[in-house]
């Protein structure tokens, strides 16, 4: 009996830190990698996330029902990892008890927490995970951004009639889902506007590769007149880097992870000219955009990124939908999330599709002088049938 | 008694308490994993004095198994609660023995290496498990221009580096006001069973023959012991309970990913495995699962990034000073010899004479 | 450590082995892939290969006097690596032959200093230990070292966080202006020839340095016999403690080159696998040999670029079963001669 008591104390020990409770907060949490290979997503979205909640508190709370809730950020770094996304995921559910999740900015990593997230009847918003099958993984999974079925086909839209190329050499990491699912689309869309994918290579990013140039040999040996990489803005500097030194000096197109001003200072010259689709542009003249900018600016001293204007608004998203919903309860949370309708977010108008998809357009941008250019803006409805989705 | 304390905290008992949370739980069952793992490697290190780090791979082999076999080839959820059992302890064993056999077949030809180099195989060879895991996908391809679709569609399962998740769960068994935890109750019992088998292994004449391998390898083939078969029994010994310890593994964690069976897993059971001493079983019990359960509660605080800086540390120290690690040769009461007259083991690191000069 | 020794005609029979080996393989990456594409792959392998052959040289020379597979060498060549940026950005100002030169000679210094302090805190009380004691250690100073320098500078108390490096990588400053070449379709860079060029000079003043100099005499001697070179009135202490900085020094040379070659350093994890690469390579080559570290630094380069560009995943992979086939079938390596162990 004694043993019993004993076993018992000790183990309640155990468990004081997890005993400490508030009331009159909702609790998000938030996943993004602040540290790993595309760092500069995770932290331009924690700062958006913080602006987000500190924006709100400071206007007095958000009204839920009858009563005022202060907000309460728990932030979570997955590292891109999936094991460690997947622990902090559980960790947030299960120990902080958030009530909604903002996150996780990279596909691999949305899979397992998405995954738990369903299980646990706790709504997920993703601002930036942009592969089809995120949001089929459960009915309490949404995003923020636009899926790389249509990523793809604009990539694909604006190589074939824009820039009028035919051949086109792939490039992408084949153990991330995102990138090659992104370059699957690509190459189905291009083929389907009648170009020809040349070249389809792959790299594994085991020991997080810096050296592209066994691929990029056999990828100038099939003679492409473009390149196009799927890939994050550290692999993609080095790919031009490694491109020009090869002697393949075809114009590189890319998707949304070349966002970031790293492109520029680790690919220098190399990446001049470089084109890729994003979210949205830093030029986007509309009030909200330019309110978010200059917040943003104030507080960090930095321009946002398209990763971080996506995860404002992400919670935008969110923070309407809790209101909505009456009650601070997942279940409640999710109905309200997919009754979005019209809502004016920094991305755009945001209407959830029966997939939980927003639709909303893609810009190109290009590296000019060093810095981010807007191209132009593509809608669904832009493309030829053939290749919407 | 542990058992009971543990279930009545978790709200179990009728009670409503939550003091030990899911996450506590989880922690809890990881820690009765790595006295599994730990026991197998203990038996090939320990009392073999053989050096394997290559545990990761093997547990890799049951995990995986393991989730396929409970999710694509006989999908658990489709069974009643009370069939469930059997069946994923039968999965459980059928995956440990496929890791054993593994292991067998690995140990053949590397247990004629010495130490050094012993050690580099069975490293290379977790490295090798986990770039087959991740190449899953060209592997399922491959399979499916063959024509083997059906075995092609499971193996492009496993995902390779997009990670394997979403395999069936076990909820609590409900009677009455008792909700027992399944998992968990698993998780106990078979760490129970594993200190249990290893001691009875250790304290017969298989034993003993490790024992005398691990002295000097040479004297024991002068005596009339087989080294090579001991090592290789132990090998398999060892890789079956890694395997069996993956299987939970993946149950408990409920995603598997190839990252999560690195060289760096194999190292934290090799802490475990010097921090509590080689050779003591009951050294294995107290260090894995302290070392388990502590990080828990520095992450808490805030600690999650000094972990690998800190273990490493310690390793490092205890390899300096205190080689023999918490419990040295010893064993708790109940784990003990069976009878007095047994041979004074050894300290293990201390393989060459002391030098005179 | 010695030359290659052996049966005549059994080096004959491994050669022609090997040999026979590497041209049918080329032969049929030839006629698959194209002449062009052969060569190319070619170079860069070899420019990577050196890179290995170049940490390799390091690895196989401490492996060589205290018989220690020093785990942590890669990570001590990513440390040099990184000094190197460091001290090389900042004179970047100065022109580009000070900056190299001034990295150059920082980064040796300053990782032979870590080589012989952790040879002093870590190995040295573990010498006349178990093997496995001392190969522990090693694989916890590695450990330590990645994730220490990986810690990020604001979680750290001062006045450490001026030492880490943070997760992140870092753009590894050009400290040569790299001119680019094309011969014949093949593209190269003045990296390729230099890397290549390092890599011999390096390995042909080692076994200078090793025959014919005193200190090379004291090692080979320690190498030999640890406690017949005390009696002869030789310092094993300092001599080994020489031998872990010139090997940590050479780490940090291969670490400069490294970043010039790749231009970035991807976090403080990036050691790894080089390191790794190294190893095979030593080991390959025969282990404590030092031209067979460099000839195992080539194959490892090559057969990783040519396995590379038929599958990734193959490309990875290669190196371990490259390692488990010379373990299980020639431990001594190519050009190396396994010594029974006697009773």
């Amino acid at each position: 009996m004694i043993r019993f008591v004993v076993a018992s104390v000790l183990v309640f020990l155990l468990a004081i830190p997890a005993m400490a409770q508030q009331a009159s907060v909702i609790k998000i949490g938030g996943l993004a990698p602040t540290t790993g290979n595309v760092a500069t997503f995770g932290i331009g979205q924690r700062n958006s996330y913080e602006l987000a909640v500190e924006e709100v508190n400071k206007a007095g709370g958000l009204k839920v029902g009858d009563k005022f809730y202060k907000l309460q950020l728990i932030f979570e770094d997955e590292q891109n990892s999936p094991e460690v996304g997947a622990t902090a995921a559980r960790k947030l559910i299960n120990q902080d008890g958030v009530k909604a999740i903002l996150g996780p900015t990279n596909t691999k990593v949305c899979f397992p927490v998405g995954a738990i997230a369903q299980e646990n009847k706790v709504p997920m918003i993703t601002p930036t995970c942009t592969n089809p099958k995120v949001t089929l993984v459960g009915d309490f999974i949404f995003r923020a951004g636009f899926i790389d079925t249509f990523q793809g086909a604009v990539g694909a839209h604006f190589v074939y009639k824009t820039l009028g190329k035919r051949r086109a050499g792939v490039l992408f990491d084949n153990g991330n889902d995102y990138t090659k699912g992104l370059a699957t689309y690509f190459r189905d869309a291009f083929e389907k506007l009648g170009g020809k994918v040349v070249a389809f290579e792959s790299f594994t990013d085991e020991e997080k590769t810096v050296d592209f140039r066994p691929q990029l040999i056999s990828i100038k040996a099939a003679n492409p007149d473009v390149l196009y990489s799927s890939d994050y803005y550290g692999a993609a500097a080095l790919m031009a880097k490694q491109s020009k030194e090869l002697g393949l000096n075809v114009p590189f197109m890319g998707g949304d992870g070349f966002d970031s001003p790293d492109l520029v200072r680790i690919g220098g010259q190399a990446v001049e000219g470089v084109h890729f689709t994003n979210f949205y542009s830093q030029d986007d003249p509309s009030p909200g955009v330019r309110q978010f900018i200059k917040a943003y600016r104030a507080k960090y001293k930095d321009t946002p990124d398209a990763y971080a204007a996506q995860g404002y608004g992400a919670a935008q998203i969110l923070f309407d939908a809790i209101k909505r919903a009456g009650k601070v309860e997942g279940p409640a949370i999710r109905d309200a999330l997919a009754k979005t309708r019209g809502l004016k977010t920094v991305v755009g108008v945001i209407t959830y599709d029966q997939n939980r998809n927003p639709t909303k357009p893609a810009v190109i941008i290009r590296i000019k002088s060093g810095q981010q250019s807007f191209v132009t803006s593509v809608s669904p409805q832009d493309l030829p049938s053939t290749i919407r989705p | 008694m542990l058992y009971g304390a543990i279930l009545f905290s978790h709200g179990d008992l009728g009670v409503d308490v939550n003091w030990i949370t899911d996450y506590y739980l989880q922690v809890l069952m990881l820690a009765g994993i790595n006295i599994i793992v730990t026991i197998g490697l203990n038996l090939i290190n320990g009392f073999t004095g053989q050096f394997s780090i290559g545990q990761a791979g093997f547990m890799a082999i049951g995990a995986y198994l393991t989730a396929m076999l409970a999710k694509l080839v006989i999908p658990l959820d489709t069974l009643s609660l009370i069939a469930q059992i059997p069946a994923f302890l039968g999965i459980l064993v059928i995956a440990g023995a496929a890791a054993g056999a593994v292991g067998y077949l690995i140990g053949l030809p590397s247990l004629r290496l010495k130490g050094d180099y012993l050690a580099i195989v069975t490293l290379a060879f977790g490295e090798v498990v986990r770039s087959i895991i991740r190449s899953s996908d060209e592997i399922a391809a491959s399979l499916k221009g063959w024509g083997l679709s059906n075995l092609a569609e499971v193996i492009e399962g496993i995902g390779g580096p997009r990670g394997f998740g979403g395999f069936p769960k076990f909820d609590s068994l409900t009677v009455g006001v008792l909700s027992i935890p399944i998992l968990f109750t698993l998780v106990f019992v078979l760490t129970g069973l594993t200190v249990i088998v290893t001691r009875n292994i250790v304290y017969s004449s298989y034993g003993r023959s490790c024992l005398s391998v691990r002295g000097n390898e040479v004297a024991a083939e002068v005596a009339g012991v087989n080294s090579t078969r001991t090592k290789v029994l132990a090998f398999t010994f060892s890789g079956f309970f890694a395997g069996v310890g993956g299987g939970l593994f993946a149950f408990v964690i409920r995603f598997l990913h190839p990252d999560n069976f690195s060289f760096l897993k194999s190292i934290d059971y090799l802490i475990f495995l010097y921090a509590g001493g080689m050779g003591s079983l009951s050294g294995s019990i107290i260090s894995a699962s302290s070392l388990t359960v502590l990080p828990e509660f520095l992450r808490v605080v805030g600690f999650e990034q000094w972990r690998l800086v800190v273990y490493p540390l310690l390793l490092i120290a205890l390899m300096v000073w205190w080689p023999s690690g918490l419990m040295g040769n010893r064993e708790f009461a109940f784990l003990a010899a069976p009878a007095k007259g047994l041979p004074e083991v050894l300290d293990v690191t201390d393989q060459e004479p002391e030098h005179v000069v | 450590m010695s030359v290659p020794q052996g049966g005549y005609w059994r080096t004959l029979a491994w050669a022609g082995g090997l040999g026979s080996v590497l041209v049918l393989s080329s032969w049929w990456y030839i006629a698959t892939y194209g002449l062009t594409v052969f060569l190319q792959q070619l170079i860069n392998g070899l420019q990577r290969g050196s890179i290995y052959a170049l940490v390799a040289l390091g690895f196989t020379m401490v492996y060589g006097i205290i018989e220690l597979i020093n785990f942590a060498h890669g990570d001590i060549f990513m440390f040099g690596a990184y000094i190197a940026a460091f001290v090389g950005g900042a004179l970047l100002s100065q022109g580009y032959w000070v900056a190299f030169f001034a990295a150059l000679v920082a980064s040796m210094v300053v990782t032979a200093l870590l080589g012989v302090l952790i040879e002093r805190v870590a190995y040295r009380p573990l010498r006349y230990k178990a093997r496995f004691s001392a190969l522990t250690t090693a694989m916890g100073v590695s450990i330590f070292l990645e994730n220490f320098f990986a810690l990020p500078p604001h979680a750290v108390p001062f006045p450490l966080n001026y030492v880490v490096f943070g997760p992140n990588y870092i753009r590894f400053p050009d400290l040569l202006n790299v001119q680019y070449y094309s011969y014949g379709g093949i593209y190269f860079t003045t990296l390729h020839i230099m890397d290549f060029v390092l890599a011999i000079l390096l390995m042909l003043l080692l076994v200078y340095f090793i025959h014919y100099t005193l200190i090379g005499k004291a090692m080979r001697a320690v190498a030999f016999d640890k406690d017949g070179a005390k009696l002869m009135g030789i310092n094993v202490d300092w001599t080994i403690a020489a031998t872990f900085a010139i090997g940590s020094g050479l780490a940090a040379a291969s670490g400069l080159m490294y970043g010039m070659t790749y231009g970035i350093l991807a976090s403080p994890y990036f050691g790894i696998f080089p390191g790794l690469q190294a190893f095979i390579a030593a080991v390959l080559g025969g282990i404590g040999i030092i031209p067979g570290a460099v000839l195992g630094g080539f194959l490892m380069g090559v057969s990783e670029t040519f396995a590379t560009s038929i599958n990734s995943n193959l490309g990875y992979m290669i190196s371990f079963l490259i390692l488990i086939v010379v373990l299980l079938f020639k431990p001594a390596g190519l050009l190396g001669r396994w010594r029974r162990e006697k009773v």
